[in-house]
């Protein structure tokens, strides 16, 4: 993409094992301002594990994780983080902008008075992800892609440097999943962002991702999406017969052993 | 009372001759509850938000049984009750970190801890007039140094959760996020359980253990149906709490049942009306 930035995440040499099981090992990985990493793979191949390293909930087995140029611990407002769209139950106290909110100041100690300046910054927040519409609405009663939007203004909220994904488009609908990959587009480029995206789909990132992390069976390669998502680069990764099939604009990869599962765009299977 | 013996039953509900006299009496009663109240409603707004409402049934039968425990072994009441409270919260809190795992473990602690307080109770040689005060309520018996306890303890609550209101918010209707913000959401949980065993504590001897849910958990349910803001829904709450715990003191001081009947039917009425509020509001938007 654009000319290269900052380093703002940096995996060298990192290893992550539980118990007698590696989830990947001699990972080396530098995130750039400005740049999408995809990480790909199937389930328990170390993907949201490799989040919670890098938001200091997770220990490296080996090898070191730096955000910034500093070792992580603990959260930061430097990472922003955008979780799974999980349905908020109606029942919660909390509207749109109270999710921005917290995101804003949500880790302060003390009661927190509301202020118009604080309003204010919600406000742009929100515009900033073009959903102030529903902000004064109960968050439960948002469909899921609003909701999506709502996480988007919250993790931008801290002003992060980088941004993490946590597969925020499962369950939302094709229109939806364009909308929130936009967002990230969109705001990469307006705040020089590093993101660091996690899917089992790498199909609605396409049009946005510079390199792809694909992890598999304890492996991992790393590169762009022309690079990593071919037929011969996968079979070996995987260690068996994988066929990585362009239909209609889309990437399918079939096979990879021990994984039907692993597939991306699944939405084609019955 | 009763010294006049009253000729239908509802005069023993309503009678308000003397009532200036009472209220006299009762005076730390009100203070008691006023406090209560206005704790009470604020710490229901997280009891609700993180799910919570058995796990205050079960730490509040613990606290009566840590009542009776108290009163057996000589050290009073209110020291039992708020030592059995914390110690069940603080177990709760440890052993069920997920909601699923709190409803059990509270179910299998619950009539272990209430089978122990039936216990002392029976073994207490003393006056028995105790037994019931502590599961239905004995308001009306709050004498001074009592009344300078509780109202200690919840001063301390009120406080605790002034300084930890925002962070506990965000872990508790967000927590991964939180946590991935950095908020100690594991730290505040433990404060949570402790300051959330102390409010209990105080509310077994004022409305009793059985009915602790009316004042932690019908006014912020109330106040979470009919707004969604995380201003205006601590503030109604506290509203909510204290009118039935003040209203039901001061109606009950016209009769000579138990004050706790007046209190939990405030509180349910109110709570009819927020949901009534709540439910034309929906239709009129279709």
């Amino acid at each position: 993409m654009s000319a290269p930035g900052e380093v703002v995440l940096s995996l060298a040499d990192a290893g992550l094992r539980f118990g007698q099981r590696t989830l990947w090992d001699h990972l080396d990985l530098d995130v750039r301002a400005g740049e999408v990493v995809a990480v790909l793979g199937g389930n328990g191949t170390g993907k949201s594990s490799l989040l919670k390293v890098i938001l200091g909930q997770v220990r490296l087995t080996s090898g070191s994780v730096r955000v910034l140029g500093r070792p992580v611990d603990g959260g930061s407002r430097r990472v922003g983080y955008v979780p799974q769209q999980t349905l908020a139950t109606d029942a919660l106290p909390l509207r749109g902008r109270d999710l921005v909110g917290l995101g804003l100041d949500g880790d302060r100690w003390g009661i927190g008075l509301p202020s118009r300046r604080r309003r204010r910054v919600v406000d742009d927040l929100l515009a900033s992800v073009h959903a102030g519409g529903e902000a004064d609405r109960r968050l439960g009663l948002l469909s899921g892609g609003e909701q999506q939007r709502m996480r988007m203004a919250q993790a931008l909220a801290g002003d992060p440097r980088l941004l993490l994904c946590d597969e925020p488009l499962l369950s939302l609908d094709l229109a939806h999943q364009r909308v929130v990959c936009e967002l990230v587009d969109e705001s990469r480029r307006a705040r020089d962002l590093a993101v660091l995206f996690v899917t089992h789909d790498v199909n609605p990132l396409l049009g946005i991702v510079d390199r792809v992390l694909y992890l598999a069976g304890g492996r991992f390669r790393v590169g762009t999406p022309d690079e990593v998502l071919r037929s011969d680069v996968l079979t070996d990764l995987y260690g068996s017969p994988v066929e990585v099939v362009r239909a209609q604009g889309r990437l399918v990869v079939v096979g990879g052993g021990d994984a039907a599962g692993h597939d991306h765009g699944d939405e084609g299977r019955p | 009372m009763g010294a006049v013996l009253p000729e239908v039953w509802w005069q023993k509900l309503f009678d308000f001759t003397d009532y200036g006299r009472l209220l006299g009496l009762l005076h730390n009663s009100v203070v008691a509850g006023l406090l209560l109240g206005v704790v009470g409603g604020l710490i229901g707004v997280f009891v609700v938000a993180r799910d919570m409402p058995f796990a205050v049934h079960g730490i509040s039968e613990l606290s009566f049984s840590g009542a009776a425990a108290g009163l057996l072994l000589g050290i009073g009441v209110v020291p039992g009750s708020i030592v059995g409270s914390l110690l069940a919260a603080l177990l709760i809190g440890a052993l069920g970190s997920r909601a699923r795992d709190r409803n059990s473990i509270t179910a299998v602690l619950m009539p272990f801890g209430l089978g122990l307080g039936i216990l002392c109770l029976s073994l207490y040689p003393g006056r028995a007039g105790n037994k019931f005060g502590l599961l239905t309520g004995q308001i009306v018996a709050i004498d001074d140094p009592q009344v300078g306890a509780l109202a200690a303890i919840c001063v301390l609550v009120a406080i605790g959760l002034a300084i930890v209101w925002r962070p506990l918010f965000f872990a508790s209707v967000d927590p991964d996020v939180a946590a991935a913000r950095g908020v100690p959401t594991r730290v505040l949980s433990i404060v949570f359980m402790f300051l959330l065993g102390l409010t209990i504590a105080v509310s077994v001897q004022i409305v009793g253990a059985l009915l602790v849910l009316s004042v932690l958990v019908t006014p912020a349910a109330a106040a979470m149906r009919v707004s969604a803001s995380p201003v205006v829904v601590p503030i109604l709450s506290v509203t909510f709490a204290t009118v039935s715990m003040v209203g039901g003191i001061l109606l009950a001081l016209g009769g000579s049942v138990p004050i706790s009947p007046y209190i939990t039917t405030l509180s349910f009425l109110i709570y009819l009306g927020c949901w009534a509020v709540a439910s034309i509001r929906r239709r009129r938007l279709g």
